[in-house]
């Protein structure tokens, strides 16, 4: 007996355990083929690209941390080189490696989350994920020892960082240098063989090169379509000239490709730090600013780093006055949304949490 | 901005910090700068707008993956009261979510754009905020 059926229109709202943050995407479905999806956001716009422009270059530092909350380090990073770069600072070699251990610190801590909230948005409710927090925690341990916070850290100061590190930060950094590998093994083992995951991650929302490059997607979504871009590798800063670390790379685009490369980037940065740690010299960790910054009139500078969701970067434009004049927000997280509707539509609802989950999305920064 | 080998015709000026550009020709130089092989600049990195007061300056940073250069092109837009710019959204695709957010923010209108909608602030939110002379409405 032949049933009538209509296209539905439906809100999957901003407050949704699956979505990453306040997201919202309207999705009209056929049953439960999805026809299209519009996705709406906006819900966590803060206006930091305005508050920025009335506060002075090293108080910006703060409000870059809350931008995408899970990876501040390279926030502050990012925000960092930008004015490094406008003012034409020279920064002293042991706060470059300092600020590399720390962004490579936070890569890890950043996937972490990532792989455990994708596994979490396949159906793995809370185990997997607590596997991967209960490492996380350690990483944010110690973050807590080189500057008092977890999460918002500001930690990194234009022209350097802001004090050096105590003494028991560095056993306990090759204590857990020593331990994570075997964890991120187990983590591997259990997943990667995992039946359920290919079948339900392979070939499904593929995302072809052509267009993740047209789309300006960036980070692991374009290497997991398969070029081989870092922006560490491409326009080396800090001191990701002298370590050597491979770049992974997906051929497919498929979801299990874009989880792949965030797993073996996890290594990598393992890789990164332990160079770090045997290469970092003595001295100071910041150079010798003075109290309030001021740029030339009419300079300006995009400085950009590779963090954990892709290319971030910002853009100054200085009036020779104590605050920037403007300062854009490049945020991978709003760019690597643009091919939502090519990964999202002809597949099912189910495919679609899962695909979103491996886009890596922050609401803090593609809000800001 | 490191490489340049040679420039379309359509160009103003160019200088240290970026090549200007006059506004209505913004589409046919980026198509060049795509396709023209030797540059190939096929990566939009952003879309930026800068308010400065008689004008509005968009800011297009692009990079190319072939042949590892970047670009700053610039373009001004003068007038405040419906500043306009053609779109690059048929070049890269990735303007798009960066274009909607100029317009809603600065209130640089983009032609050709399939879907210029507010997209940080609410349908029927008044003004442009990022704009120098935005005054809220709303007092506290």
């Amino acid at each position: 007996m032949p049933i009538r059926t209509e296209p539905i229109t439906v809100n999957i709202g901003p407050q949704h355990p699956s979505t990453h943050g306040v997201f919202r995407l309207r999705v009209t479905f056929d049953g439960e083929m999805i026809l299209d999806v519009e996705p709406v956001f906006g819900y966590l716009h803060r206006g930091s690209e305005k508050l920025a422009e009335e506060r002075n270059y090293v108080q910006i530092v703060t409000l870059t941390d809350r931008l995408d909350y899970v990876a501040s380090m390279t926030n502050n990073q990012a925000y960092c080189l930008a004015v490094e770069k406008l003012m034409g600072i020279e920064v002293p070699e042991r706060g470059k490696y300092l600020r590399v251990i720390a962004a490579e610190l936070q890569r890890i801590a950043s996937h972490l989350v990532a792989i455990g909230f994708f596994l979490q948005d396949l159906g793995a409710l809370g185990t997997p994920l607590m596997y991967c927090f209960r490492e996380r925690e350690r990483i944010l341990d110690l973050f807590e020892m080189l500057c008092g916070a977890r999460i918002t850290v500001s930690f990194m100061r234009p022209g350097g960082v802001y004090f050096d590190t105590p003494e028991d930060f560095w056993p306990a950094l090759r204590r857990f240098l020593g331990e994570i590998p075997s964890y991120i093994g187990e983590l591997e083992q259990l997943l990667v063989e995992n039946e359920i995951i290919l079948v339900r991650t392979r070939d499904v929302g593929i995302l072809p090169l052509e267009r993740a490059i047209a789309c300006s997607t960036s980070g692991p979504m374009l290497r997991g379509s398969g070029l081989r871009w870092d922006w560490r590798k491409a326009d080396p800063y800090d001191v990701y000239e002298r370590v050597e670390f491979d770049v992974p790379v997906g051929s497919r685009g498929d979801n299990l490709d874009r989880f792949w490369v965030r797993m073996q980037e996890m290594r990598q940065s393992l890789r990164i730090i332990e160079q770090c740690v045997e290469q970092i010299p003595e001295g100071p960790v910041r150079a010798e600013l003075p109290l309030v910054l001021r740029a030339p009139a009419g300079a300006e500078a995009y400085g950009r780093v590779e963090s954990p969701k892709g290319e971030l970067g910002f853009y100054l434009v200085s009036d020779g006055s104590i605050a920037p004049y403007r300062c854009k927000i490049r945020s991978p997280s709003l760019l690597n949304l643009t091919v939502t509707r090519d990964l999202l539509v002809g597949w099912k609802l189910a495919d679609m949490i899962v695909t979103l989950g491996s886009i890596d999305i922050n609401m803090g920064e593609v809000d800001r | 901005m490191r490489l340049r080998e040679r420039y379309p015709d359509a160009a103003e000026q160019w200088g240290d910090s970026g090549l200007w550009v006059k506004p209505e020709s913004v589409l046919e130089v980026m198509k060049f700068l795509k396709e023209e092989p030797g540059l190939e600049l096929n990566y939009l990195n952003s879309v930026s707008a800068v308010d400065f007061i008689e004008y509005f300056e968009v800011v297009y940073h692009l990079t190319s993956f072939k042949y590892n250069h970047s670009v700053v092109i610039k373009a001004r837009v003068y007038g405040r009261e419906d500043p306009a710019i053609p779109s690059v959204v048929s070049v890269w695709q990735g303007a798009d979510f960066q274009e909607r957010e100029i317009w809603d923010l600065m209130g640089v209108r983009f032609l050709g754009h399939p879907n210029l909608k507010r997209i940080m602030l609410w349908e029927g939110f008044l003004g442009h905020p990022l704009r120098k002379d935005f005054q809220d409405t709303v007092q506290y």
